[in-house]
């Protein structure tokens, strides 16, 4: 947990999460997540051996207690829906093209 | 509309109470539409300089307070929150009126449907005025992170509100609505009440619906209400809590009438005061407030005594290794395909993602982002996210030990009060550090409530965190009223 994160760590990171980075952002964003990760390596010092990860405080399983019902419901009405896209047929997102040839 | 006055040019002003107000329309004596159109025009006058609404639901909230307006003058009977007017943090959807999350990205959203505590509000007779300010996708501690501008601090407008929901504390503040609905992933809406001087809400995990509400990180965010009194914070929670069906994290346990059992004393409850919140980095005038409120609390018949919550050291970097993950997941849907904001200029779906998001994403988000996906990435995951999840296991089991012993925590809730714009947006591990005595509860899924507890000798307001058990927020409201009481100056 000690690692430091390189240029080309934060390069890929961003590629992996879509976002697009300057020069200077990489650099800040550099700095910003070794000074982070720095500090989190004090987990390091939490024994930690046979906890079980805690992932939902809730305690919930299943609300019900059983599978829910399976009743169809009206959903929200297709054209209001399509009308917040920044580009749609009415009935289809529209993006620019997948794949090239 | 009385008024406290402490920092000259201030814009503090007390709200009068939910049971008064209700009482006065339901007696023909005032009317809802009335009420409303005052708080527009206070509204008006005040937000270009504190910048609390990014939008007004002026047509929604008309039709609302007419509705209440009509049924008292039938003399039926009215709902909870008759004409009463709430403001809602804009990471909350409100039918058609735009919701932003205080980002750039969403940007043109109309969303097509309520949040299920804006409908729950409704129903139950508020009238609601508009979205409040925040820090985008409610990721901050100083709501210097909005698209839109930082809101300003009403006590002092040369400093912060607090963050996340740093408008929806403000808006309470400075009269600007009796009473808001904030959301809280890790002190979101009590350290913003904390630094503006309002009660704020953290009810339990489960307890309030989550749909509607915009994620951030979706097993720590909650839905809570501010308010200037706690009895009216209980009132609020009292009809925005309870089960549904379109959250499956929400509890089906009953709930309890919140405003009802704050009235009770708190007399003869057991108190816990964690020796490690009151260790250094805590402001002397914050402890030297807390201490007073202590001191009241034994006064009223409460028994007080210390305990020890020994990892709680740990609580900041599990927290912010454990939202960011989720926030890198749950951020993943903002892509420019079905909703607001998409970069014009791209040859390829990939490029356009990228664009769509670089442009649409503040510097912070992309931060949490960047170092949420590092914690989940093939090799770190180990070592990031599954050790925060083992510790945030041993941080929730030590608070439910300490609630064998007593049936609420003290703590400040936050270390200092509020501090000056600029302060920290260059330091991201100093903000972070703000949240320190907050992170805990919203990792352990507890509730709280935080509610104000004197004042620094400038006059700003110093907060009291009352932590409850799990469903346990009857009792953190007793404390609370007992705090308020005391009228701690």
């Amino acid at each position: 947990m000690t690692a430091k994160v390189t240029v080309q760590d934060v390069e890929r990171v961003a590629e992996l999460a879509h976002l697009e980075l300057t020069p200077e952002e990489t650099g800040r964003m550099l700095k910003d997540l070794n000074a982070i990760l720095d500090y989190v390596a004090e987990l390091n010092q939490v024994d930690c051996a046979g906890v079980e990860p805690l992932t939902q405080v809730g305690e919930l399983s299943n609300v019900t207690g059983e599978p829910r019902p399976d009743h169809p419901e009206p959903s929200l009405d297709r054209a209001v829906v399509m009308a917040e896209a920044p580009e749609s047929s009415g009935a289809f997102f529209k993006v620019p093209k997948v794949i090239e040839r | 509309m009385a008024s406290e006055t402490k920092h000259a040019g201030n814009f503090v002003e007390k709200p009068r109470t939910i049971v008064a107000l209700r009482e006065e329309i339901a007696a023909g004596r005032a009317k809802a539409a009335d009420l409303a159109a005052s708080y527009y025009q206070r509204i008006e006058q005040i937000n270009p300089q504190l910048n609390v609404y990014l939008s007004l639901s002026k047509e929604r909230a008309l039709e609302q307070a007419q509705r209440v307006d009509a049924m008292a003058a039938k003399g039926d009977p009215l709902p909870a929150l008759a004409g009463i007017p709430v403001g809602i943090k804009d990471v909350l959807v409100m039918k058609g009126a735009p919701a932003t999350a205080g980002s750039k990205i969403l940007q043109g959203y109309h969303p097509p449907y309520d949040a299920t505590t804006v409908a729950r509000l409704e129903a139950a007779g508020a009238v609601l005025l508009g979205k409040i300010n925040c820090d985008e996708f409610a990721m901050g501690s100083s709501n210097e992170n909005s698209a839109y501008g930082p809101v300003r601090n009403p006590v002092d407008p040369e400093r912060v509100p607090g963050g996340s929901s740093g408008g929806s504390a403000a808006a309470v503040a400075a009269n600007m609505a009796v009473a808001t609905l904030g959301s809280d992933t890790g002190g979101s809406i009590r350290q913003p009440a904390s630094f503006c001087g309002v009660v704020g809400v953290l009810p339990t995990y489960g307890r309030v619906s989550r749909y509607g509400l915009i994620a951030f990180g979706s097993s720590l965010d909650r839905v809570g209400p501010f308010a200037a009194n706690v009895r009216d914070a209980a009132t609020l929670l009292h009809v925005i809590a309870g089960h549904d069906a379109k959250d499956a994290t929400s509890s089906p346990a009953p709930v309890e009438d919140y405003a009802a059992e704050s009235d009770k004393p708190a007399a003869g409850l057991r108190l816990g005061v964690p020796a490690e919140y009151f260790a250094e980095g805590l402001d002397p005038e914050v402890r030297a407030a807390i201490e007073k409120g202590i001191d009241a609390l034994k006064a009223a018949g409460c028994e007080v005594k210390p305990i020890s919550l020994p990892h709680t050291k740990y609580a900041v970097p599990t927290y912010y290794l454990i939202a960011t993950a989720e926030a890198s997941a749950n951020l993943a849907r903002f892509d420019g395909v079905r909703y607001g904001y998409r970069s014009p200029q791209s040859a390829t779906l990939a490029e356009m993602y990228r664009h769509s998001r670089d442009e649409g994403f503040g510097a912070e988000v992309k931060r949490r982002i960047l170092l949420g996906t590092y914690a989940l990435s093939a090799g770190y995951y180990d070592a990031y996210y599954r050790k925060a999840q083992q510790v945030r296991r041993i941080l929730a089991e030590e608070f439910l030990r300490a609630f064998a012993e007593v049936d609420a925590i003290l703590t400040p809730t936050s270390p200092v009060p509020a501090f000056k714009l600029g302060e920290k947006t260059d330091d991201p591990l100093a903000m972070y550090l703000a949240d320190i005595y907050t992170v805990t509860a919203s990792l352990a899924g507890i509730c709280g409530v935080t509610v104000p507890c004197g004042a620094t000798a400038a006059g700003l307001p110093v907060g009291m965190q009352v932590l409850a058990r799990p469903l346990g927020e009857s009792t953190a409201f007793r404390v609370a009223r007992a705090v308020e009481a005391a009228g701690i100056r």
